[in-house]
């Protein structure tokens, strides 16, 4: 497929990079002051790219659509920030890190891609500690590591249960100090509803300012999109509720490819749902599974009674506990990655053995772990989470154990990138989680932040300036061009539509209706009949969005309403190219668990034959459907395996 | 430095070190009173309130000490002005008590409640001796004529339960007020962290008690003893 | 444990259009509210309701929705964040409430935080604070090997203590004085206990609180409200660090 030229420097996998570094072209100093470039989102992506970018002297404008770069949702990652330091002298190197990562990924992503994200880890601890980030450490002064699922060494640097918090501090930090530079423009509460192109090439954005409601152009040489997954298509996730996917839905809709749609990550513990006036789902990190048990009843009479609340987890006897993922996976148990332990789970509750009023919980059990190391210890290690728990559910879970149930995290999929993290429409980047590049079909705990961060710091920075080299004698954008004319009245078209249909119904109320086809047929186990369903179903829903949702405020003013509205009508899009792509690939890899790609005893079974492959979309028009296109994965420095926990 | 006295931190510094002059004039004032309590025939009392009046380390602290008292007071007010400014728009529903204590939301209430009970202070006793000589009796005492401040003191406490009652209310407002300022000026001046953050409060509560108690307890003994 | 419904409640909120326009307060019931919804959940329950009848729903602040992005803002029945402590308004649960109760909500209120609409404040004036001086001024690459620099365990773990602020302005909020010296103070601590941002401390103490000075915000009264409603706990002994730092910067001018 030569459309998607992927840019993979020649050479041995280690070399890949530092030639492609030493063969790519460098702006001047003088020049750089001359080029304008765009950043969408200030989560670790965004913040580290528009910081590093306006260090280096490219003159910056940054986009979030909160009152605060620092509200970006990477904000919310716990756990923490993997990096082939070594330092635990226990064999790590930057060959086992990308390694754990393409296994873990389950063989659908790009060996150099991720090969240098492993390549750069340790740059971005040093990076981050410069900047101040207080990562946990030890007694000595140097700094301390944690294990996490999947992997067999320890590499994860943390800053307590905020991990994700502390290093987009350090981002925002450093972002902040370019802004009182004057090197970088900050918008903050302005949010990017889509892109201009000139002469092929992404020249700028069309905004609006949330405040006054303005529609507002802004004009540049390159336009980097850093702005999240796209998980709020299910309603309910751990996304932040203004997380959405329509700057990148924007960019597929002119021209660049969307890859691997339906690979979304569905974390098993998660605070279950607790009603229908439930808005969005907590997580609960992952280090949890290091010392709790996961169950649920052996006998279903004991769920039942569960269910109606007639007795409490402690009136089961330990006979009587299914310990399921000690029991399916004896080697891992309740360490198995997260797209097998939310699966299973799944399984468990399917079979009516849910342990909470709704019958969509399992237990997640510390009782044996205080008794082996005492209240205190499990305190110091979860003390934050134990809090954060009883704060929601008004359960003490040094008491009884939590109930926890999967949910939408993280999406893999996102805009096709090549080598230099530029999509399909030259000068549009995409970077982090919004782009598709790094993480195959399942993405390994504490990989997210490092992804962010090494785009951001240590990977746009320098591949950017190869397409800016040749932009020197382009002058600054004028955006009064026709090309942005015409964006912008599209834009206000779009935004007069939604807010003149008067319907009866709420957002939300078709948000929730999207949510629950997306979840029951394409969320953690999918078939063919149900997709089909779910596209026709989707095309239901939006026709009926269309036609009757109700908008309410003003269009000049600040207007939540209409914000969601925009957000939800790309939601519709994406979700029915999520089931297409779903529909497609007739594998299980990762998350994408398909129920006709099994093996015999039930387990994910990967095509590699058919599917080692990246799956592209092309958008044709409202109207058409999209056209697929294939990035081949070529596979030369690891072996593919089936991946197996038991 | 004056720009630093206008930045907010100076401000609250000014506030600061004149409340601590203030605590250590009134830990003075306290013990010389104390003696009122400890020799009925008003010699001691009166011995140390002429070693303090004729003094020349004390005559320098004198005006000072009235310039602590003016820049307390004074700067209090224009604090208490800005901050109000602040919040142009106020709460329809406060619930502030379980955050802070009802004495560090309202130290200037107190302050001008203290200011009060000072003016008819200064008017009943340090008037008198300072500016009024003529109608203080004087005691020799080892050879030394000096003022009968123990007469004057006693006199106006055996006289009248309203100024006895004045008095003590004066001394639990005084004590109310330093139980937060006392820690507070340390803060501002930064000699505080999380290990003496406890200690320094614990010590505002023992040093309001004693101010407190130490001030009403006279007033009080004249009226039940004589 | 287990939930129960809140069959009738009454919210008295602050209804403003636009920051030029005045406010006014206007009570609206609500009927069967589970106390497992978190705050914020009745709040969308509410303003789907008023959207089904037309009227405007009310504006907030709120992203994360598990205590994090500091973004949620609202000062319910008198208190920042509302009847709970260590919690952000969007941990803060129903079952903190009762039946039949009139729930006052209210947005920010200081002069350094203009409404901008409902309960929606601008608080722009932490970003300008923060870009004054609240960084460690390195580049990307080029920096010292992360081990190269010890940091004491206590040292590391103070500054944590204090870099956990999220920025939520709670500590304005619940100040009387609408002072900010709890925000600065924790970001003030965040680097002033790491060797990496001792190199500028005194130039960051006396800009940060330069700019605080310039944007409108009340001095500390020492009260301590604002470590009392700070969903992060914050100490004021780091407003007692940051007079420290600030008057050794001043002096050594």
């Amino acid at each position: 497929m030569s459309i998607l030229e992927s840019k993979i420097p020649e050479g041995p996998l280690a070399e890949k990079w530092n030639k492609h570094k030493a063969s790519i072209k460098v702006v001047s100093p003088a020049n750089k002051r001359k080029l304008e470039v765009i950043v969408i989102g200030t989560g670790l992506g965004g913040a580290s790219a528009a910081a590093s970018l306006a260090e280096l002297g490219y003159k910056v404008k940054s986009f979030c659509y909160q009152d605060s770069p620092r509200r970006a949702h990477s904000i919310a990652a716990q756990g923490g920030i993997n990096a082939a330091k070594n330092y635990q002298n226990d064999n790590d190197s930057v060959f086992r890190l990308f390694h754990d990562t393409i296994k873990g990924g389950d063989y659908r992503s790009r060996e150099a891609n991720v090969y240098r994200l492993a390549e750069v880890s340790p740059n971005i601890i040093d990076q981050c500690v410069a900047q101040g980030v207080p990562f946990g450490r030890e007694y000595g002064g140097l700094l301390a590591n944690r294990s996490f699922g999947g992997v067999l060494v320890s590499r994860t640097f943390y800053a307590r249960g905020q991990t994700g918090q502390q290093l987009l501090i350090g981002a925002y930090q450093a972002l902040n100090r370019q802004i009182s530079k004057g090197n970088v423009e900050m918008y903050n509460r302005h949010e990017m509803l889509d892109v201009v192109k000139i002469d092929g090439k992404a020249r700028g954005i069309v905004a609006r300012d949330l405040i006054t409601g303005e529609i507002k152009r802004f004009g540049a040489h390159a336009v980097v999109v850093a702005s999240g997954g796209y998980g709020n298509v299910f309603f309910l996730s751990t996304m932040a509720m203004g997380s959405n996917g329509s700057a990148a839905w924007q960019c597929y809709k002119k021209g660049a490819f969307m890859a691997n749609p339906s690979f979304v990550q569905i974390h098993p513990t998660c605070i279950p749902v607790h009603g229908d006036q439930q808005s969005k789902l907590t997580l609960m990190s992952e280090s949890l599974r290091n010392d709790g048990r996961v169950w649920v009843p052996k006998k279903s009479e004991d769920a039942k009674k569960l269910q109606s609340g007639e007795i409490g987890a402690n009136d089961i006897s330990e006979e009587d506990r299914d310990y399921y993922l000690e029991r399916r996976y004896p080697s891992y148990g309740n360490l198995v990655p997260r797209d097998v332990a939310s699966r299973a789970a799944k399984e468990r509750c399917d079979e009516g053995y849910g342990v909470n009023s709704e019958g969509k919980a399992v237990f997640l059990d510390f009782r044996d772990a205080i008794e082996r190391l005492g209240k205190n210890v499990i305190e110091a290690r979860y003390g934050n989470l134990f809090q954060m728990y009883e704060k929601i559910t008004d359960v003490d879970p040094y008491k009884q154990p939590m109930m926890i149930y999967p949910a939408i995290h993280y999406s893999m999929g996102g805009t096709w990138v090549d080598y230099n993290l530029m999509s399909t429409i030259p000068g549009l980047y995409s970077i982090g989680e919004a782009n598709f590049s790094d993480h195959g079909g399942n993405r390994l705990g504490a990989s997210a932040l490092m992804q962010g961060l090494a785009d951001g710091y240590f990977i746009l920075p320098y591949t950017i300036g190869d397409y800016l080299a040749d932009e020197i004698m382009t002058p600054k954008t004028d955006v009064s061009a026709p090309e942005f004319e015409e964006v912008e009245k599209e834009v206000i078209g779009r935004l007069e539509k939604l807010y003149n249909i008067k319907g009866t119904k709420t957002v939300d109320y078709f948000h929730k209706k999207l949510g629950q086809v997306m979840w029951d047929h394409a969320g953690m186990s999918r078939n063919a009949e149900g997709l089909t369903k779910a596209i026709s179903m989707i095309q239901e829903i939006r026709k009926d969005f269309w036609k009757d949702v109700k908008v309410t405020g003003e269009m000049d003013n600040l207007n939540p309403e209409l914000e969601k509205a925009s957000r939800l009508a790309d939601f519709l899009d994406i979700g029915e190219l999520m089931v297409r792509d779903a529909l497609n690939r007739n594998e299980s890899c990762g998350g994408h668990f398909r129920e006709e790609s099994v093996t015999e005893d039930g387990e994910a079974k990967r095509d590699d034959k058919n599917f080692a492959n990246a799956s592209c979309w092309e958008f044709k028009g409202e109207t058409e459907e999209p056209v697929l296109h294939i990035e081949d994965l070529v596979f030369e420095n690891v072996k593919l395996t089936q991946r197996s926990y038991k | 430095m004056s720009n630093f006295l206008l930045a907010s931190i100076g401000r609250k510094f000014l506030m600061s070190i004149t409340g601590l002059f203030l605590l250590m004039f009134i830990g003075v004032h306290l013990a010389i009173n104390l003696l009122l309590i400890f020799d009925d025939s008003g010699e001691l009392f009166n011995v140390g309130a002429h070693f303090m009046a004729s003094n020349p380390a004390i005559k320098i602290m004198e005006p000072l000490l009235g310039l602590g008292f003016l820049i307390h007071i004074l700067w209090s007010f224009v604090l208490e002005y800005q901050n109000w400014k602040a919040r142009p728009v106020k709460y329809n529903k406060k619930d502030r008590g379980g955050s802070s204590t009802w004495a560090s939301r309202n130290m200037l209430i107190l302050g001008a409640l203290i200011l009060v009970f000072l003016v008819i202070h200064i008017i009943n006793f340090f008037w008198v001796i300072k500016f009024n000589p003529h109608s203080m009796q004087t005691v020799t005492i080892g050879g030394t004529v000096m003022e009968d401040a123990y007469t004057l003191v006693a006199d106006l406490f055996k006289a009248s339960i309203v100024y006895d009652i004045f008095y003590v209310f004066g001394g639990v407002l005084l004590g109310i007020h330093l139980t937060h300022g006392f820690w507070s000026a340390f803060q501002t001046l930064g000699l505080n962290n999380k290990n003496w953050m406890k200690r320094l409060q614990f010590l505002a509560m023992v040093y309001a008690v004693i101010v407190a108690v130490g001030f009403s307890v006279i007033p009080l003994y004249f009226l039940i003893k004589f | 444990m287990a939930d129960k419904i809140l069959k009738k409640l009454n919210i008295k909120v602050w209804r403003q259009n636009r920051a030029s326009e005045k406010g006014k307060f206007e009570t609206y019931k609500i009927e069967n509210v589970s106390t497992g919804s978190s705050f914020l959940e009745m709040m969308d329950i509410l303003n789907n309701d008023l959207i089904e009848k037309g009227i405007d729903p009310i504006a907030y602040d709120h992203d994360c929705r598990e205590g994090i992005c500091g973004i949620c803002s609202l000062y319910i029945n008198g208190r920042p964040h509302g009847p709970d402590t260590e919690v952000t308004t969007c941990q803060l649960h129903m079952r903190k409430f009762k039946e039949g109760e009139t729930i006052v909500i209210e947005p920010w209120r200081a002069a350094a935080f203009p409404v901008i609409k409902d309960l929606v404040v601008d608080r722009i004036a932490f970003e300008k604070i923060l870009q004054a001086g609240g960084f460690v001024s390195v580049n990307t690459g080029g920096v010292p090997e992360a081990n190269s620099i010890p940091v004491a365990y206590d040292d590391a773990e103070e500054s944590m203590d204090a870099a956990s602020c999220i920025g939520c302005g709670a500590c304005v909020a619940a100040c009387k004085n609408s002072s900010a010296m709890l925000f600065v103070s924790a970001k003030i601590s965040h680097l002033a206990k790491l060797p990496q941002g001792k190199i500028e401390a005194k130039q960051r103490a006396r800009n940060m609180v330069a700019k605080m000075d310039e944007l409108g915000f009340g001095g500390c009264t020492n009260t301590g409200a604002c470590e009392v409603e700070c969903p992060k706990s914050i100490s004021i002994t780091n407003i007692a660090r940051l007079n420290r730092e600030y008057l050794v910067a001043r002096i050594s001018e």
